[in-house]
C-alpha cells in the first residue's frame, strides 16, 4: 500500500515510547527467564550465579539418593495430560461452538447483534470468575451433589472436583466464545447462494455441510482452534481452582515453581519450553494463513 | 441445517447458566449454594465492608486507570506509526511484538514479568503490577485503534493539508476526532483488561498490592464464602457494562464512514 | 502558468508511474489528464496538489517551483474522487475548513462559506452532515469546500465517477459552467473519453506514465497520434496495408489542419491493402515520404460510407451482421482483404436497414480521416 507522509511524527516520537516499553518490561524479561533457566537454583528462591543444565535435565531425569540418573517421566506426564487436556478442550469447543456460530451466522441482522453480544460479554468477563463459578456446581457441597442428594439420587457427594474431567469442563467452558468468534466471523462472510448452489445440485444436509459449509469456514475454524488450544495448555486457573494439588498441568506446574517449590531455573525452562511449542504451533499458523492470503486471526477484533 | 437451531439455544444456556447460578446465589440469604432462602444483599454489605476488599477494590481501579492510560497513549502513537507514518526499518517486528503478550500464554508472561522485577529488584509494589499490566494492555488498545485507522480514507487527512491545514492541525482537527471511537473502544478494552487480570497479577503483586481477583483467588482457596459470590457477581456486572457499551460503540462507528 | 519539467516518479524499485512527463497547463483553461487505470494520471495529480513527490523534474507555478512545498503552502485545491469531505463537520465547517487554516476570522469564512453554497445552490444545506447528503449535493459542498479558496488550479479527480449516469451529464455542464463563472484554471482527470472530450479545452492522452498526445478534444479525435490513442478515444478500424516503393507522394495537402496547433506537417501516402486495392491516406509523420513497408491504416466506423457492390471506387467486402441502434445502424464488414471493420451510418431519415447480413457491399474511406499510425 502507499503510505502518505501525512501524518509523520519523527519515529522517536511514535515508535519510540511502544518500543522501549516492550523492550524493557516484556523483551528484556525472556532474555532474563532465558539466563536464569541455565542457572543453579537458589532453595529459598531466585538463582545462584552459577550455569547450570539441571532445569533442562530434570524433565527427563531425576537424581536419585547417590546423584545419578534415573529416567522419570512425572514432569512429561504433566506436559503429555496438559496437551491431551487441551486438545480435549479444543474438540469440545468446536464441537459445541460451530453450530452454533453456524446458526448465529444464518440469522437476520439485527438478532445477529444480539446474539453475538450474548458471546461478546463471556469473552471477554473474569476467567477466574468463570471458573468459579463450576466451583460453585461441582463442589461436594454444589448445586449438582446437592441436588442429587435432596431427591436421594445418591446418599454421598460425587467427586466432580478435582478431577481431570472438571478441568476439561473449565477449560471449554471458559475459552467457549474463543472458539465460537472467529467460526462466525468467517461464516458471516458467507454467500448463502453457494449453500443453495449445493441443495440446488443435490447435496443433501450433511454433505453440503462437509463440502461446502466447514471448507469456507476453514480459517475461522483453525483460528479459533488456536484460539482455544494456546491458552488451554498454558491455563493455570482452572487447573488450580477445579484440578485441585494433584492434577497439576503445564501453567500450574510453572507457578509452583516460582511460589513453594522454589525451583526458579525449572520454572524458567518450563515457561521456555511451553513458549517454545506455543510459537511453533504460530508459526505454524502463520505460514499457512499466509499462503491462503488471508489474516484470520484478527479479523474478530 | 437441521438441529442447529437447539443446538444453539443449549449453546446459550451452558455459557449463562453458570453465571446465573452464580448471580443468583450472590443475592441468597443463607450460606448455602444449593437451597434458595430468600433475597438478601446481606453478603454485598457484607463485602463491601470487608477492609480488605475495600482495599484490593482501590488498588485495582489505581492499576487499571493508570495502565489504561498509559497503554492506550502508546498504542495510538504506535498505530499512527504503523498506519499512517512512512514504512520503517523493523516495522514487522515492532508489530509483532506490540501484539505478543496476546498469543504468549499468560503464565509465561507472568513468571518472566516476575523474574526480570526480582533479577532488578525492583520493589516498588503497586508500581511493578502498573508496569506489567500495561504491557499486557498495549495490543488490546492497539487493535482496535489500528482497525479505526485503517478504515479512516486517507483522502480525508489529505483534503486537510490541502485545505491549508499543517501536518498537527490536520491531525488534531481531521484525523483525531475520526479517529476517536477507536481510541474509546480501545481504552475499555485496556480498562477490564486490566481489571480483570489474574495470573500476571498474582505473580508480580507483593502483598500490599493485591488486587480484586488475586483476592478473589485467595478467598476461593480458603474454602468458598457466599461473600466471593458478592464480589465475583460485582466485578462481572463492571465487565459486562463496559463491553455491552464498547459493543455498541464499535458498531455504530462501523456503521458511519 | 503551471508547468510540468520532465516529471519522473516510481514507487519501489519496480513501478513506475510517470516517465519524464512535461507539458504547460495555460491560465484558464480547462486541461484534462485522460487515460486507463494505472496510467499514471492521479498520481501526476497528486504530484500537482502535494500529496506525492516527484523523483526528479520541476513543477513550477507562475515560474516558481513548488515541487518541494507541502500541500498547504501550494495555492492549489482539490476535489476529491470520494469527495473526502470530514464526516464529523457540518457542510458550512467543511466549506469553510480552508479558509480558517489560512487564518481568517471565523464569523468572516462562514460568511463565505454561505455566499460560495448558495453559487452552488446548497443554502439550505448549511447545516447537514455530508452522510445525510445526496451524492450530487455532496459533490457540490467538495467543489465549494475547493472554490471558496479560489486557488491558482482546481485539480479535480475523477469527481464525476461515482455519480449515476444522468446526474453525471448534468454536473458536467455545471462543471463546465463553475469554470467559465469563476476563471479558474481545472485540471480534470477521467478515465471517460466522453466527458474529456465533451469538458475539455485541451486534453492529454496518458499511457504506461507517458504522455501520447496533448491536444484539443477535435485534434485528438480527428488525428490520433497513434494506435493507442485512436483506439481508446471512440472507436477505431485498423486495416494492414503497405506502402510500396513511391507510394509517398511527399505533397503536405495542409488540408483540414486548421485546428492543429502543435501537430507536425500532414503528409499523403498511397497504401496498398491486403487484397491489391489501393488507398489515399495522411499522415502526421514529417517523414512519411520515405515511408516503406508495412504499416497500420485506422478509421473511425462513421467515416466508412458503404455503397453497392457495384459501385467502383470502394475495397470490397461482405457484410457480416447488422446492429439497428435507433440513431444509428452499425454494420459489421468482413473486407476481401480479411481486414474486419465496422461501419455506423446514421439513420436520418426514417427508413429501414439499407443492408443485410451477407449482402456484397463497397466500402468507401473518407480520405480525410484514413491515418497511416505510427505503432
Amino acid at each position: 500500500m502507499k503510505r502518505l507522509f501525512n501524518f509523520n511524527l519523527p519515529p522517536l516520537l511514535s515508535v519510540g515510547p511502544a518500543a522501549l516499553f516492550l523492550t524493557v518490561f516484556f523483551i528484556a524479561p525472556f532474555a532474563i527467564i532465558a539466563v536464569y533457566s541455565l542457572m543453579e537454583a537458589d532453595p529459598f528462591g531466585g538463582v545462584r550465579r552459577a550455569f547450570s543444565a539441571d532445569a533442562y535435565i530434570q524433565f527427563l531425569f531425576t537424581r536419585d539418593w547417590d546423584g545419578n540418573l534415573q529416567f522419570d517421566l512425572s514432569y512429561l506426564n504433566i506436559f503429555w495430560r496438559s496437551f491431551a487436556l487441551a486438545a480435549g478442550a479444543t474438540v469440545l469447543c468446536l464441537a459445541a461452538a460451530f453450530p452454533a456460530a453456524y446458526y448465529i451466522a444464518t440469522q437476520p441482522r439485527r438478532r445477529r447483534g444480539l446474539l453475538l453480544l450474548l458471546i461478546t460479554v463471556p469473552f471477554w468477563a473474569n476467567l477466574l470468575v468463570r471458573t468459579y463459578c463450576w466451583v460453585l456446581i461441582l463442589r461436594d457441597s454444589g448445586l449438582v451433589n446437592g441436588w442429587l442428594i435432596a431427591f436421594d439420587l445418591i446418599s454421598t457427594p460425587l467427586p466432580l472436583m478435582y478431577t481431570d474431567g472438571a478441568i476439561l469442563v473449565g477449560l471449554t467452558y471458559t475459552y467457549l466464545p474463543f472458539m465460537a468468534l472467529p467460526i462466525y466471523a468467517s461464516l458471516e462472510k458467507t454467500d448463502w447462494r453457494l449453500i443453495e448452489a449445493s441443495r440446488d445440485l443435490y447435496a443433501g444436509h450433511r454433505q453440503t455441510l462437509a463440502r461446502v459449509v466447514f471448507p469456507l469456514a476453514r480459517p475461522g475454524v483453525i483460528a479459533g482452534c488456536i484460539m482455544v488450544f494456546i491458552p488451554s495448555l498454558g491455563a493455570f486457573i482452572a487447573p488450580s481452582l477445579l484440578g485441585g494439588g494433584r492434577n497439576l498441568m503445564i501453567g500450574s506446574l510453572i507457578q509452583l515453581q516460582f511460589s513453594s517449590s522454589r525451583n526458579w531455573p525449572f520454572g524458567a525452562a518450563s515457561a521456555l519450553i511451553l513458549l517454545a511449542f506455543v510459537l511453533l504451533l504460530l508459526y505454524l499458523w502463520r505460514r499457512r494463513s499466509g499462503r491462503d492470503g488471508r489474516d484470520d486471526g484478527e479479523s474478530i477484533w | 441445517m437441521p438441529g442447529f437451531g437447539a443446538w444453539t439455544w443449549v449453546f446459550y444456556i451452558f455459557l449463562y447458566l453458570p453465571l446465573v447460578i452464580l448471580v443468583v446465589f450472590s443475592f441468597n440469604a443463607g450460606r448455602s449454594a444449593t437451597v434458595w432462602s430468600g433475597f438478601s444483599l446481606d453478603w454485598y454489605a457484607r463485602a463491601f465492608g470487608n477492609e480488605s476488599i475495600q482495599r484490593a477494590t482501590v488498588n485495582s481501579l489505581i492499576v487499571a486507570f493508570s495502565a489504561m492510560t498509559a497503554a492506550t497513549v502508546l498504542a495510538l502513537l504506535a498505530a499512527l506509526a504503523l498506519m499512517r507514518g512512512r514504512r520503517f526499518r523493523g516495522g514487522t517486528v515492532f508489530r509483532v511484538t506490540l501484539l505478543a503478550p496476546l498469543m504468549i500464554p499468560e503464565i509465561v508472561t507472568a513468571v518472566a514479568t516476575l523474574t526480570f522485577f526480582s533479577a532488578l529488584g525492583m520493589q516498588l509494589g503497586l508500581f511493578n503490577v502498573f508496569i506489567a499490566h500495561t504491557v499486557f494492555c498495549i495490543p488490546f488498545a492497539y487493535l482496535p485503534i489500528a482497525a479505526r485507522l485503517s478504515n479512516l480514507d486517507e483522502s480525508l487527512e489529505c483534503a486537510a493539508r490541502d485545505l491549508y491545514a499543517g501536518a498537527w492541525r490536520a491531525f488534531r482537527r481531521v484525523t483525531l476526532p475520526l479517529a476517536m471511537p477507536g481510541i474509546a473502544a480501545g481504552a475499555m478494552l485496556a480498562f477490564i483488561i486490566s481489571l480483570d487480570d489474574f495470573v500476571i497479577t498474582l505473580m508480580v503483586a507483593d502483598a500490599g498490592s493485591t488486587t480484586l481477583p488475586v483476592y478473589i483467588f485467595g478467598m476461593v482457596r480458603m474454602g468458598t464464602s457466599p461473600e466471593i459470590n458478592a464480589v465475583s457477581t460485582a466485578l462481572l456486572a463492571v465487565t459486562t457494562v463496559i463491553i455491552v457499551f464498547h459493543y455498541y460503540l464499535s458498531n455504530s462507528a462501523k456503521n458511519r464512514p | 502558468m503551471i508547468e510540468l519539467q520532465d516529471i519522473s516518479k516510481s514507487f519501489g524499485a519496480d513501478v513506475v508511474a510517470l516517465k519524464h512527463v512535461s507539458f504547460t497547463v495555460a491560465e484558464n483553461e480547462f486541461f484534462t489528464l485522460l487515460g486507463p487505470s494505472g496510467c499514471g494520471k492521479t498520481t501526476l495529480l497528486r504530484i500537482i496538489a502535494g500529496f506525492e513527490f516527484t523523483d526528479s523534474g520541476d513543477v513550477l507555478l507562475d515560474g516558481g517551483d513548488i515541487a518541494q512545498l507541502p500541500p498547504e503552502k501550494r495555492p492549489v485545491n482539490t476535489v476529491f474522487q470520494n469527495y473526502a469531505l470530514f464526516p464529523h463537520m457540518n457542510v458550512l465547517q467543511n466549506v469553510a475548513f480552508g479558509m480558517e487554516m489560512r487564518g481568517i476570522e471565523r464569523v468572516e469564512a462562514a460568511d463565505s462559506a454561505r455566499r460560495m453554497l448558495s453559487q452552488v445552490m446548497l443554502d439550505d444545506f448549511a447545516e447537514r452532515f455530508p452522510a445525510q447528503l445526496s451524492g450530487g449535493q455532496q459533490q457540490r459542498v467538495a467543489l465549494a469546500r475547493a472554490l471558496i479558496n479560489r486557488p491558482r488550479v482546481l485539480l479535480l479527480d475523477e469527481p464525476l465517477s461515482a455519480l449515476d449516469f444522468k446526474l453525471r451529464k448534468t454536473m458536467r455542464i455545471e462543471l463546465k459552467r463553475l469554470q467559465r463563472d469563476t476563471g479558474i484554471t481545472f485540471i480534470f482527470v477521467t478515465h471517460d473519453q466522453e466527458e474529456a472530450l465533451a469538458l475539455s479545452d485541451r486534453i492529454a492522452v496518458m499511457r504506461d506514465g507517458e504522455v501520447r498526445q496533448i491536444g484539443a478534444p477535435m485534434d485528438v479525435y480527428e488525428k490520433p497520434a497513434d494506435r493507442f490513442v485512436a483506439d481508446f478515444i471512440g472507436e477505431t478500424n485498423f486495416l494492414a496495408g503497405r506502402v510500396e516503393a513511391g507510394g509517398g507522394d511527399g505533397t503536405g495537402d495542409g488540408a483540414g489542419d486548421s485546428t492543429g496547433g502543435d501537430s507536425s506537417r500532414v503528409n499523403s501516402l498511397r497504401v496498398t491493402l491486403g487484397d491489391g486495392s489501393t488507398v489515399t491516406a495522411r499522415s502526421q509523420n514529417a517523414n512519411a515520404a520515405d515511408l516503406r513497408g508495412a504499416v497500420t491504416l485506422a478509421i473511425r466506423p462513421e467515416r466508412v460510407a458503404l455503397s453497392a457492390a457495384a459501385t467502383p471506387g470502394g475495397v470490397a467486402g461482405a457484410i457480416d451482421e447488422v446492429v439497428y441502434q435507433g440513431n444509428t445502424t452499425r454494420y459489421q464488414i468482413t473486407l476481401q482483404s480479411g481486414d474486419r471493420i465496422a461501419a455506423l451510418e446514421t439513420n436520418a431519415a426514417a427508413a429501414t436497414a439499407q443492408f443485410a447480413a451477407g449482402d456484397r457491399v463497397g466500402a468507401r474511406f473518407e480520405p480525410q480521416s484514413l491515418w497511416v499510425l505510427q505503432e
